[in-house]
């Protein structure tokens, strides 16, 4: 069999990728429209529950368990799902994981699949790998549909053709379902989604998905979606796998209150999905004869073993933090170049890379903490944040060009100053009297060099003052008599006197 | 009172006349006001950019100057933050016991300057004056981390002839986030692109924060545009009287 190998889209960086996402007005139109709706919505029934706050508790106290004890876990689904008729394979990463769901596949000469819209298939690339030996996916989400037909990538891993407007998705579904007298309303768009898809779920017999939640005390899998493609797809066909990352398994069917409220609320702005699926195994004359969950690590478990970002795998998958960050609302999620993208791509990408990809990720945020304040289950993203660009810093220093880089020697000067108040002082007399290479004419700074270049591109800067606050303070303090320290009130002495040098 | 100055280093270095209306204010409001000299930074810059151990030593050296102080007001709440989200971790990472115990037994006494005011002193009218249509930016750590609510604004609401215009979008980042600024140019320009076309919408001939890192950012800005709008401290706008403004200006 063929195999394509787990990489990043690109080895563009966050920045490079972003000045052309920047560039495109008609991608930040669809993207900033899209998230403030979204967010306006989340915003709304979120703060309709007096007890928002405790569910966000509950659900980071519950996953943090589940990750804490995550091999029990595991085991117990496996045993009560194979109990119930299914079969568990584990994947160690994305070829392991290829193989078996191509094996699968092959057993049942199946040379069609029709696909749930699953983020770990995206991240394993399977759609790839199955074409690359003769078998065609179909996507069944709305969303996923259109990406799959415009040939594109998804950029929200809950609304995944986010960045495409209505027009955008009648001309792809004109073009690729030959439908060139398509209306334009959304009801003739879900008509002719639901005429292609209705013949498939029907005709073919294998369906692949994902799974938010796996329940170790009985086994179950539970997925929600908002369209009912997926219910489908769960039910008509005579094989069903299921391909779900570690992380998701929860241990007990209860714990489910707190996501199904949660979950919703956070993605779309429901109140709860008009689809929750839940099944356990298989059952005579009803769903699928045969159920297969496929659990994949893929970089999972060197992240569970970093006690500091191991809260990244509490992730559920809503995307709240994509639409809260003001980072994504400028760029939408082409520009992480990444299956995961925004806030919790930003941590979770790099992690399954085992940083040697996506290095640039962690720095793609002001760290304005908003991610933070929508988790559902209070992934401290900002520390995570910084936690790995600490990792980043480490891998730099221990190369020549990264221990030489300026980014490096710059802050090891600036370390040296702030250790010590007179290096301070005295580097700020020297910035003072230097800077006159740099202030224009207009007194303002309005290019800088180097790394510093990107800061003036768009903003002056105000040169330093002629007196640091430091000196002021000395200088007040000297023209005390016998003063040691000031405590009566000054009259208005803070006029600008020139620092003599 | 007697309060112990925490300028920051940029205060310091950029802002000085944010530092001297603290001073101000303060010592008009009945309190001594004492500076450290040996003061530098809160090491939010290192830590924030992934220079974790070179951040220890200064933060070590921040928790040595003010070991022994009854009150430390910083007029930045993102160095104030720094100090409450990251300094115990700062001290695991360096597993160093004795600096968390120091941490723990300074932290209580640190106050970011409005919320020192309005917390502490119980003060919303300090007595200014202001004849200006001012608009305030919610800078990200004052509200997510320090979480001071409407803190500013109360205080703001009190200054005589001010005329307080609101912000659209109150709850978004600027785009600075220090470092963040330069790696990330061109994504940085465009939020703040936003940002201040929000704040010429107001009207406003003044944009106040409780942070000078944000402020530098967009007057950065309006500066370029040559928007003649400008920016201002909170402790400038609290500072100033029907005698004086501000200074400087």
């Amino acid at each position: 069999m063929k195999e394509q190998a787990h990489s990043p889209w690109s080895n563009r960086s966050f920045p490079e990728a972003a000045k052309d996402l920047l560039a495109d007005s008609q991608i930040r139109r669809n993207v900033r429209h899209a998230t403030n709706i979204i967010q306006a919505k989340r915003n709304r029934v979120v703060g309709e529950l007096p007890d928002w706050e405790q569910l966000r508790v509950s659900g980071a106290a519950i996953r943090a368990h589940a990750l804490a004890h995550l091999d029990h876990y595991l085991a117990q689904f496996e045993d009560n799902c194979t109990r119930a008729g299914g079969h568990v394979h584990w994947a160690r990463d994305a070829a392991e994981a290829n193989r078996i769901i191509l094996e699968l596949i092959q057993r049942h000469s199946a040379k069609e699949v029709i696909k749930i819209k699953t983020m770990t298939s995206e991240e394993i690339g399977l759609n790839r790998n199955l074409e690359a030996n003769g078998i065609h996916p179909h996507e069944t989400d709305l969303a996923e549909l259109i990406i799959q037909l415009g040939h594109d990538k998804p950029s929200h891993f809950v609304v995944p053709a986010l960045h495409k407007n209505r027009q955008q998705v009648r001309e792809i579904f004109q073009r690729e379902m030959h439908l060139p007298d398509l209306g334009e309303q959304p009801e003739d768009l879900a008509s002719a989604a639901r005429t292609y898809l209705r013949e498939k779920y029907l005709r073919i017999k294998v369906a692949v998905s994902g799974a938010n939640f796996l329940v170790a005390e009985n086994g179950a899998v539970c997925i929600v979606e908002s369209e009912g493609n997926g219910r489908m797809c769960l039910t008509l066909p005579d094989v069903l796998i299921s391909l779900v990352g570690i992380e998701k398994v929860v241990p007990r069917y209860r714990d489910l209150e707190v996501f199904l409220q949660t979950l919703p609320r956070s993605a779309t702005g429901e109140r709860m999905n008009p689809y929750n699926s839940i099944w356990t195994g298989v059952h005579a004359g009803d769903g699928p004869k045969e159920f297969h969950v496929v659990l994949l690590d893929n970089g999972r478990s060197p992240i569970l073993a970093d006690g500091e970002a191991r809260q990244t795998l509490q992730c559920i998958r809503c995307g709240a933090c994509l639409n809260a960050c003001p980072v994504y609302h400028q760029t939408g999620g082409h520009a992480y170049e990444s299956v995961y993208p925004g806030p919790i791509g930003a941590i979770l990408t790099p992690q399954l890379h085992q940083m040697k990809d996506a290095r640039s990720l962690p720095y793609a945020s002001s760290l304005c903490g908003a991610c933070y304040e929508v988790c559902p289950v209070k992934i401290n993203i900002p520390e995570v944040l910084i936690h790995l660009r600490g990792k980043v810093v480490q891998q730099d220093q221990k190369t020549l060009a990264g221990k030489l880089g300026l980014w490096n020697i710059g802050m090891q000067a600036a370390a040296f100053l702030f250790e010590d108040s007179t290096r301070l002082s005295l580097a700020q007399h020297l910035g003072q009297i230097g800077q006159k290479v740099v202030v224009s004419k207009n007194g303002f700074i309005e290019h800088l060099p180097l790394m510093l270049s990107g800061w003036t591109q768009t903003r002056d800067l105000r040169p330093l003052p002629a007196q640091s606050f430091r000196d002021w303070w000395a200088q007040r303090e000297k023209a005390k008599p016998g003063a040691a320290s000031s405590s009566s009130p000054q009259p208005s002495n803070a006029t600008e006197k020139p620092h003599a040098e | 009172m007697r309060v112990s100055l925490f300028i920051t280093c940029y205060n310091d270095t950029l802002f000085p006349e944010t530092g001297k209306a603290v001073v101000r204010l303060l010592e008009r409001l009945g309190h001594t006001v004492e500076f450290r000299k040996e003061q530098t930074c809160c090491g939010q810059m290192h830590w924030n950019t992934g220079y974790l151990k070179e951040a220890i030593p200064i933060i070590r050296h921040f928790v040595n100057v003010y070991r022994d102080a009854e009150t430390i007001v910083a007029p930045s709440s993102s160095c104030v933050s720094m100090m409450r989200d990251h300094y115990m971790k700062a001290a695991e990472l360096a597993q160093d016991a004795k600096l968390a115990a120091d941490v723990e037994s300074l932290l209580p006494r640190v106050y970011e300057f409005t919320e020192f005011l309005v917390k502490k002193l119980g003060v919303e009218d300090v007595g200014a004056t202001f004849p200006h249509k001012v608009t305030y930016h919610t800078s990200c750590h004052s509200q997510r981390s320090l979480h001071l609510g409407d803190i500013p604004i109360r205080l703001l609401k009190q200054v005589r002839s001010l005329e307080l215009l609101p912000l659209e979008n109150p709850q978004e980042c600027c785009g600075f986030g220090g470092t963040f600024s330069i790696k990330n140019p061109d994504v940085s320009s465009a939020m703040l692109a936003d940002k201040v076309r929000t704040v010429l919408n107001t009207g406003a001939e003044v944009c106040t924060a409780v942070d000078n890192s944000c402020l530098m950012h967009i007057y950065g800005s309006l500066h370029r545009q040559r928007t003649f709008v400008r920016t201002a401290h909170i402790a400038e706008i609290l500072a100033s009287t029907a005698g004086a403004q501000e200074d400087g200006k």
